[in-house]
């Protein structure tokens, strides 16, 4: 009860504080807010971009595109002759007509299509092999290759495989970038919580005299670095939050014209939690760190 | 109470500000502090509050000696004992009833039982209607009060005053005087430096007297 007693004033007095001097420390703020924002934006960037990849990449996949030109393809031997491959699992066919329907449907380009004298899509197998690793569908797709009724074999699933190297590359980026971000959190505080200490060297002398012990004296500078970083994500959050709501409205009109609902997602509840969290520990921290560095020096005289 | 037993203090450079003092004070006594400026009046005071270490010897506080007394014990000693400044070190960033009150919310206090004591202190001090004031809008006289309030306020055992009437004329010492009177009734111990001959013609208790560092023999009014 004493305790919370205590801290609850020691809160208010540090709110009071920031409140009756805001100019330095909404600078801080801002300053800190501004730094996270960078390694949040990046987060919410890779996460929306992890689930369009998970959306679009389901199985792994061959697509084997007969010739357009050639018509005399026994579509039907084909199909059994793949089916009765031992290192395919399953076969599906998808028709000419049938893929420049889709194509009208789904994409804002059927004026354009209707406009042209003949169809120039291909037939296509889209071929599920049994071993998806990487050598294993090389393989097949060379193979495929090689049959003469084939125009062109892709590898549908190498494309899933760059997104996700460049994925993991753009989290460690994203990683490197919110650890030094990290880094200056604390240093920024440390420096705050310097000049704080400094400029009440004579409070802190007199509260010593009268028989504060470290812990009270500590307190008040804890409590502000852990306010100024938990504002700082505060701040941060609203950075990401305006710029996604930003984003999306012009997003949405790109997206359109590729037929897609790819969009930014906000921050989930639990990631901005830990955002605040996070925040305000690292203020929190470069406050202790500070105050362990400068407080013993201050001793009255 | 407070005992001191040869005791020698030092300062790097080689100033030798105690010498071999020796005395006793017991509980509830009140003691003037004598001496030129200089013949180690304040060290010996700061010694009292563990602000200084002595060289050799030992200072004995209530039974704690303040030659080992180990770092963190030092707080809890100074909560039992009040010190009066000669520059008063009250902080101007806060009025004077929170002056008085930053003793209470070091020990912890209950705001509503804290609040009384502030007034119950302020009253004493004749202080009462300045409690919104900026300690920088009071006199000489009132700051040395105000500084008097907070260091009563948490009612310790002991009270030490640095040349509490130094810069004050007659009227206002006098009224200083009286408060250190009426705590001296009821029991409190006090230590009283001074250079102000009127102070200890006009309440005569004992005195110890040092001279260049040394306490002189016999040095009871």
């Amino acid at each position: 009860m004493k305790m919370l007693r205590e801290h609850l004033h020691v809160l208010q007095t540090t709110l009071s504080r920031l409140w009756f001097t805001p100019g330095a420390s909404l600078l801080n703020m801002a300053i800190i807010g501004i730094a996270l924002s960078l390694p949040v934006g990046a987060y919410v960037l890779l996460k929306s971009v992890q689930q369009l990849a998970s959306t679009v990449a389901d199985a792994p996949q061959i697509s084997a595109f007969l010739d357009a030109g050639k018509r005399d393809v026994e579509l039907a031997a084909l199909k059994s002759k793949l089916e009765g491959n031992a290192r395919i699992a399953r076969v599906e066919f998808i028709s000419r007509d049938a893929a420049l329907q889709q194509l009208q449907q789904s994409t804002g380009v059927s004026d354009m299509i209707g406009d042209l004298p003949h169809n120039p899509l291909p037939d296509t197998f889209i071929i599920y092999p049994k071993a998806t690793d990487t050598e294993a569908m090389e393989a097949l797709s060379q193979e495929l290759q090689s049959w003469k009724q084939f125009d062109h074999v892709q590898l549908d699933s190498a494309w899933i495989k760059k997104l996700d190297a460049l994925l993991n590359l753009g989290r460690l980026a994203t990683a490197i970038l919110a650890t030094t971000l990290s880094l200056a959190l604390i240093a920024i505080t440390f420096n705050t919580i310097r000049l704080q200490i400094l400029t009440r060297r004579d409070e802190i002398e007199v509260t010593k005299l009268i028989g504060a012990d470290d812990s009270f004296i500590r307190r008040p500078f804890l409590y502000f670095g852990l306010l100024q970083g938990l504002t700082g994500g505060i701040v941060a959050w609203l950075i990401v939050s305006a710029s996604l709501w930003l984003l999306n409205g012009s997003l949405a009109e790109l997206t359109r014209l590729y037929a897609s609902d790819f969009q930014l997602h906000p921050l989930s509840l639990s990631d901005t939690l830990a955002l605040f969290v996070f925040s305000g520990y690292l203020g929190w921290l470069g406050a202790w760190f500070s105050v362990s560095q400068h407080l013993w020096q201050i001793e009255p005289r | 109470m407070i005992r001191f037993g040869q005791v020698y203090k030092r300062y790097p450079g080689g100033h030798e500000a105690l010498q071999d003092v020796s005395f006793d004070i017991a509980k509830g006594e009140m003691v003037y502090l004598t001496g030129h400026s200089g013949a180690g009046k304040s060290t010996l005071l700061k010694l009292v509050a563990a602000i200084e270490r002595p060289t050799s010897g030992s200072v004995l506080i209530n039974g704690q000696n303040i030659r080992s007394i180990k770092r963190e014990a030092i707080p809890a000693l100074r909560r039992n004992i009040g010190l009066i400044f000669q520059d008063h070190k009250l902080l101007f960033d806060r009025n004077a009833f929170d002056n008085v009150m930053l003793p209470l919310q070091i020990s912890g206090f209950d705001h509503r039982e804290a609040a009384k004591r502030v007034r119950a202190a302020l009253d004493k001090v004749g202080l009462l209607t300045r409690e919104k004031a900026n300690p920088i809008a009071l006199s000489g006289g009132e700051q040395q009060r105000l500084c008097i309030a907070r260091a009563i306020v948490t009612r310790p055992d002991i009270l030490l005053a640095d040349e509490p009437t130094g810069n004050l004329d007659a009227e206002y010492s006098s009224e200083i005087l009286n408060i250190f009177k009426s705590f001296h009734q009821v029991g409190v111990t006090l230590l009283i430096s001074t250079h102000d001959q009127s102070v200890l013609q006009r309440f005569p208790v004992r005195a110890l007297h040092l001279d260049h560092g040394m306490l002189q023999q016999g040095s009871t009014t």
